[in-house]
């Protein structure tokens, strides 16, 4: 999020698309509730089913699964042609204004550079036309053809509302109330937020979805507001704390990049990453990248990381493919490329598509070990339990441990939410049984493995023996030292380097901030955007202090918010040019004529003089990209694809399957269906009174959505003779599944391209574990495909075919 | 010495561990099932409410889960039947159910998800204490608390009957009527029910009863704001008022909400009963003891056998009772 | 249920409960009885109250554990209660339906409590010790890691990377155990790294 959930009381609109944010986010919900009540807000829901957030809502519209692009080009659309554009905003905090090369170019539903057998762009047209001395060439008249917002005009000119109607199925009259409605928040005293989940990253173009709604916001002048935002309501309590610190494979932490085979020494890999500012003046923090990376490695390697070794930046492995993302691991796995596995807190056999290529891959495993409060269906893959998991014990050779961890009551530690708050807990319930700390498991496995590396020797055993390991119990690292490691220290004394006498931190004493981190080996900290939560003063993390002097919801001594504490990111854009909020009523911070203050840490040096230094500080740009450079594999701006499998050809050239630049294994082609034999669309989501895979084993949860149930329109169950109550079979060439059926006036067929489209909803919640009925997930069905760039993967719209089935199943 | 937990104003605060004196006491009871006589209480305590407010409810069943945790019952697994509700009606152990109804408005076309809490609306006027044979199996508290006292309660059911709005249930194992006690634990030392603190959007707010009609108003004109011309407050006369109340969209069709009664009234024949509860007041008191205690010891089912039926039909109108009034 | 309840049958009951037994022979007043009544005792009395945050979605609520004995102290702590904590200004108390049922996630019946073992072709788990389960990590991490790490590609370009083992981590886990975790799966050189950030 770059806003925070108590700042949603702060709007005037909000639109939920891309999620279902009452139902999966109750309580941050709640500040929707809230603006609604005191604030008189609206809210807009668009969404296949007319679902819980609906039920609130001011105004619902239907959308065919994987057809958002479409429905928001054409409200960029709208803005442009009705002159509803903060235009302040655009022309000084975005690129608008920025000339592109004159070889980029789009034409029939593919950007220049294509090239059909690496299922790849070339990308090197997709780029601003630069000075000499390498600055961007802009015309501030934005008169050029060439400068971005022309480009982008011509870009969404095909999104008329005949065509968002006709491809979203999204009727007319009812789409052209809500472009209303969005545009009218250009108004410099107007402002709306987004909030999305999955509902858009799990498609094939997850990430474009998300950069439509950046641009809308950006023309509307409505990021960095409070009350405004793009705000991503991520899932898991944890999450956005592990994607902060990296867990992932392609992940440094602190949003840095574990380096490719391009990349093998230290300086190879920061001479790409050195961040100059396109427009002279600009901030470009990412510049401080050496000090962020410096760090680490001494975080990670302690007094083994120096100078001559590059910081043991060899000891970190080097990428040959993009990612090592799950998708790639269960297609290595089911090919016998895999050995042994590790599920922490994970239970990929519900979470991942296909689950029959799951279960194969699992079974060709040597060891699996899961790590995890609870019996997961994965710790048990190779157990039988008739049609909800049928296989045979005898034949599956994977040895598995199932190792039983504590869970949040009985363990300490910050977690982060979505708007980056990292919140400190406290245990309190003895573990059940032999339940240990995670990291009382990940410490006994890891020092097992060095001592046998010390033993024996072995291959690299470097980055093992010099793992810096400090800690007071090496068996059981405490909370406390590991997130005062993250933090940082001084190694040395650090000095003012504009003043060598005043000593800014002392030897051995933890970071204030990351603005002191060095990149000479005299700082170390694990996570450079988390220095600040725990310092001398104690641990920001446990703040307790709910007062909130603005009365805007930033509350900025409770707890700690990542960087630097800061509650709206880029809230240097929610005053206007000469540094005054664009409305008075909702002041976050402003220019008080020597420098930045307010009720929230300004985005922005505070001393950055207003008309020069720009709101966007971690872009070399300082602005907003409406055009995306090079930096997004499937087009510097977002255009209409279709899933992978739809009913609906794709309108700009119906040659094109999917998304041309997704990855997608050759087995994985063979398993897509076609409309022909599986009509409807299906689309998977969470339901409000349980958790992903883990409520199921709560008695409690498991009363209030007992069993595995579909919903279907009262159309489609009339069609196919179901009725409510009922048991169907839902199918498609990777698998089927039972069900209950609900049929509700809440899903509608959708009319595309003159015909109908049935949607067939799919909750995810169940299993055969746990105190919940025994069923089915969605994954069953799921094609094995991702987001072309970040591999998420496309659990929002496939297909599947749906019949009546005999009240038992049979297998 | 006035050592007594706060009186409630809100659910919205931190329940206290150390122990605290109750606010509510016995002498608060100012109405009592089959008791015609009560002394009368020392104080009035404030009349407190629940406001349910149906256009902020997003059907989360959060209400459900606290209260089964609060109250630490055990309701069944059971299956989907084509619905949103689970369990599919209430329960000895399930007080309160999210109540989903699709409805179709035939003035704007529009589709309304309206989805309702029920559960026991504590009415100011109780049709089930009034219908209860049991001494001191129902009572009621001058803030407004319609409580069902299990150790009091033989299982008879007749509190179903007398319930204008259908709410209790009678449990076949334990063999005592179930119902949402408005959390009294919690409001006897300062907290508001736990549904009421859990609501995640706050559509169920607790307070005063002044109070919650004062939001209710507030919540109204929003309401008109939005185009819902009829929203108003649900806070039916037909039973005294209640203490738990309801905004509606729609105020003037209230049955449009999974059968919310428009009018609700307790049944004449029980209401009637007012009379002869007083005058054999002391006898059916007499029963109730020795149903508990027996209950108590056995657990046996309270059903009415034919035996008792003729025994109570000669001793009632053999002693010459006056019926009661037309 | 039949609202309309008829003279005779509300009579029925009356009638057979005199018959049964009187008020004298139970000692009992008429007000005494009937003010029997009484309001179940406030259960988290003398309990201990641990602040924590939840563990589900990312609008990360405050909560308040209601526990039987104090971790803190050094005993031996069973929570008996969680509710939301009014203090936190995300959620001011309130609480979803998984939010306000934690405790029984905390205390479902499916927890793991014993490291367990299935051994390949098996049907079964068995008991294993943490020794042992940590032994046999340890050596089938060594032996797949000797034999499959590669120190450099095909070009002779140094890539030290372990593509054979994969891990997963717990997005539901603290940053401190992620950091741990993140330390030591990247200094074994592993790649096939992930959470649950796409799912």
């Amino acid at each position: 999020m770059t806003n925070a959930w108590t700042d949603i009381k702060n709007t005037d609109l909000v639109i939920v698309m891309g999620g279902n944010a009452a139902e999966a986010h109750p309580c941050g919900f709640k500040w929707v509730t809230e603006a609604k009540h005191h604030r008189g807000a609206r809210l807009i829901v668009v969404d296949p089913r007319f679902n819980r957030t609906a039920s609130v809502a001011d105004v619902y519209a239907p959308i065919r699964p994987g057809s958002d692009i479409a429905f928001l080009m054409g409200v960029i659309r709208y803005c442009i042609e009705n002159d509803k554009v903060q235009w302040e905003y655009v022309k000084n905090y975005t690129n608008a204004s920025y000339l592109v090369r004159d070889d980029f170019g789009w034409a029939d539903g593919l950007f220049n550079g294509y090239d059909e057998e690496k299922r790849d762009y070339d990308r090197t047209a997709w780029e601003y036309q630069l000075n000499e001395d390498g600055t961007v060439k802009a015309d501030p008249t934005l008169a050029d053809p060439r400068c971005v917002w022309n480009l982008l005009k011509e870009h969404v000119a095909a999104y008329t509302p005949d065509f968002v109607e006709n491809l979203c199925g999204t009727p007319k009259e009812r789409y052209l109330k809500i472009c209303e409605m969005i545009a009218a928040t250009s108004a410099r005293d107007k402002v709306m937020t987004s909030l999305y989940a999955l509902g858009w990253t799990q498609h094939s173009k997850g990430a474009q979805n998300i950069r439509g709604m950046a641009m809308l916001q950006l023309i509307l002048g409505n990021v960095g507001l409070p009350g405004g935002g793009v705000n991503a309501l991520r899932g898991h309590s944890n999450i956005q704390g592990l994607t902060d610190i990296g867990l992932l494979s392609n992940s440094l932490p602190g949003y840095m990049n574990l380096a490719t085979e391009k990349e093998p020494d230290y300086a190879t890999y920061m001479s790409t990453r050195g961040n100059k500012p396109l427009v002279p003046g600009q901030t470009s923090y990412w510049q401080n990248t050496p000090k962020f990376m410096v760090s680490f490695l001494k975080a990670m390697w302690g007094s083994a990381a120096t100078k001559e070794n590059d910081w043991g930046f060899e000891w970190l492995p080097k990428l040959d493919v993009p990612y090592y993302d799950i998708l790639r691991m269960f297609d290595m796995m089911s090919r016998g490329e895999v050995n042994l596995y590790f599920c922490q807190g994970f239970n990929p056999l519900l979470s991942f598509p296909n689950r029959a290529k799951l279960t194969e891959g699992l079974s060709k495993l040597k060891l699996l070990v899961t790590i995890d409060p609870l019996k997961t269906e994965t710790a048990h893959f190779w157990e039988n339990h008739g049609i909800y998991n049928d296989v045979d014990s005898s034949k599956i050779m994977t040895e598995v441990l199932q190792l039983p961890a504590t869970c949040f009551a009985e363990d300490e530690g910050a977690t982060v939410n979505s708007g980056r708050w990292l919140q400190w807990h406290w245990p309190g319930a003895t573990p059940p049984g032999e339940a240990k700390h995670d990291t009382w498991i990940m410490a006994n496995i890891f020092l097992r493995v060095r001592e046998l590396y010390r033993k024996e020797g072995g291959v690299c055993p470097e980055p093992i023996l010099n793992l810096a390991w400090d800690y007071k119990d090496p068996t059981e690292p405490e909370p406390a030292e590991l997130a005062q490691e993250m933090n940082g220290r001084a190694l040395q004394t650090l000095y003012d380097p504009t003043d060598p006498t005043k000593v800014l931190v002392e030897a051995g004493k933890l970071l204030p901030n990351f603005a002191v981190m060095r990149d000479d080996g005299s700082t170390m900290s694990g996570c450079w955007i988390y220095a600040g939560s725990w310092t001398e003063d104690g641990n920001m993390m446990a703040r307790r202090d709910n007062s909130d002097p603005g009365d805007i919801g930033t509350f900025l001594n409770w707890t700690f918010a990542w960087p630097a504490n800061r509650r709206i990111l880029y809230n240097r854009a929610s005053c206007d040019l000469s540094g005054k909020p664009w409305d008075e009523s909702r002041k976050l911070i402003e220019w008080n004529g020597e420098k930045w203050a307010g009720f929230d840490v300004p985005d922005i040096a505070v001393t950055a003089k207003p008309e020069t230094v720009m709101p966007f500080i971690m872009t070399p740009e300082g602005t907003g990209r409406l055009f995306a450079r090079r930096l997004m594999r499937d087009g510097p701006f977002p255009t209409h694809m279709e899933p992978f499998e739809s009913p609906v050809e794709n309108p700009f050239n119906a040659k094109l399957r999917g998304n041309p630049v997704a990855r997608i294994f050759p087995e994985d082609v063979e398993q897509l269906g076609t409309s022909a034999d599986y009509p409807c669309v299906a689309t998977s989501y969470r339901l409000t009174e349980h958790f992903h895979y883990w409520t199921k084993h709560n008695r409690v949860n498991a009363v209030l959505q007992p069993e595995f149930f579909v919903e279907i329109s009262e159309e489609l169950a009339a069609e196919r003779g179901i009725v409510k109550g009922g048991r169907v079979r839902v199918w498609n060439k990777r698998g089927e599944v039972w069900a209950k059926a609900v049929v509700t006036k809440r899903i509608r067929p959708l009319i595309c391209g003159g015909k109908p489209v049935h949607v067939v909803g799919i909750p995810l919640h169940w299993g055969f574990m746990g105190a919940a009925r025994k069923g089915f997930g969605p994954n069953s069905l799921t094609p094995f495909v991702g987001d072309a760039n970040i591999d998420t993967p496309e659990f929002k719209a496939f297909l599947v075919n749906i019949e009546p089935a005999a009240e038992e199943a049979s297998s | 010495m006035s050592e007594r937990a706060p009186e409630p104003v809100t659910a919205a605060a931190n329940p206290p561990i150390q122990p605290l004196p109750s606010n509510l006491l016995a002498s608060d009871v100012i109405r009592a099932s089959a008791t015609a006589e009560l002394p009368a209480p020392e104080r009035q305590l404030t009349q407190v409410a629940k406001l349910i407010d149906v256009s902020k409810c997003i059907g989360c069943k959060a209400c459900q889960s606290a209260c089964i945790e609060w109250n630490d019952t055990h309701p069944d697994v059971e299956e989907n039947v084509g619905v949103y509700e689970n369990p599919h009606d209430l329960t000895p152990d399930m007080f309160t159910l999210m109540r989903f109804t699709e409805y179709e408005n035939p003035k704007t076309n529009e589709l309304e998800w309206l989805i309702r809490k029920d559960g026991c609306m504590h009415c100011a006027d109780p049709g089930c204490l009034k219908a209860c044979p049991a001494p001191g199996a129902i009572v009621q508290y001058s803030n407004g608390i319609v409580d069902f006292i299990s150790d009091n309660c033989i299982g008879c059911g007749y509190c179903v009957t007398g319930c204008p709005f259908n709410i209790p249930r009678v449990s076949k194992t334990a063999h005592v009527s179930k119902k949402c006690t408005l959390c009294s634990d919690r409001v006897a030392v300062g907290q508001g029910p736990a549904c009421a603190k859990a609501c995640p959007t706050k559509a169920i707010s607790f307070g005063t009863k002044e109070s919650m009609i004062e939001l209710a108003e507030e919540r109204v004109e929003d309401l008109k704001s939005r185009g819902y011309d009829n929203a108003g407050l649900y806070d039916p006369q037909g039973v005294g008022g209640t203490h738990v109340m309801y905004v509606l969209h729609h105020a003037d069709q209230p049955s449009l909400y999974a059968g919310l009664p428009d009018d609700p009234q307790i049944s004449p024949v029980v209401r009637g009963w007012k009379g002869p509860a007083k005058t054999v007041g002391l006898a059916v008191a007499g029963l109730a003891a020795a149903g508990a205690l027996l209950h108590g010891l056995f657990a046996r089912a309270n059903e009415v056998t034919p035996h008792d039926d003729e025994e109570a039909e000669n001793l009632v109108d053999g002693a010459g009772h006056r019926g009661r009034e037309a | 249920m039949n609202i309309d309840l008829s003279r005779r049958s509300f009579l029925k009951l009356a009638g057979a409960g005199a018959a049964a037994t009187s008020l004298g022979a139970m000692g009992f007043g008429v007000a005494e009885a009937a003010t029997a009544a009484h309001v179940r005792a406030f259960k988290l009395a003398t309990t201990t109250e641990t602040r924590n945050v939840c563990t589900y979605c990312s609008v990360a609520c405050g909560i308040l554990m209601f526990s039987k004995g104090d971790l803190a102290a050094g005993e031996k702590a069973e929570l008996i209660h969680i509710e939301g904590d009014a203090d936190h200004p995300t959620n001011r108390g309130t609480l979803c339906p998984k939010g306000a049922a934690l405790k029984d996630f905390v205390k479902s019946e499916t927890r793991a409590t014993k490291p367990r073992r299935r051994a390949p072709g098996s049907d079964r788990w068995e008991d294993i010790s943490w020794e042992d389960a940590f032994d046999k990590i340890a050596r089938a991490l060594k032996d797949d890691r000797d034999a499959n790490f590669i120190e450099k590609n095909a070009t002779g370009v140094t890539v030290n990377r372990w593509t054979t083992t994969g891990f997963l981590a717990a997005s539901g886990g603290t940053n401190e155990t992620g950091w741990l975790t993140y330390k030591t799966v990247r200094a074994m050189g592993m790649v096939g790294f992930d959470n649950q950030a796409r799912v």
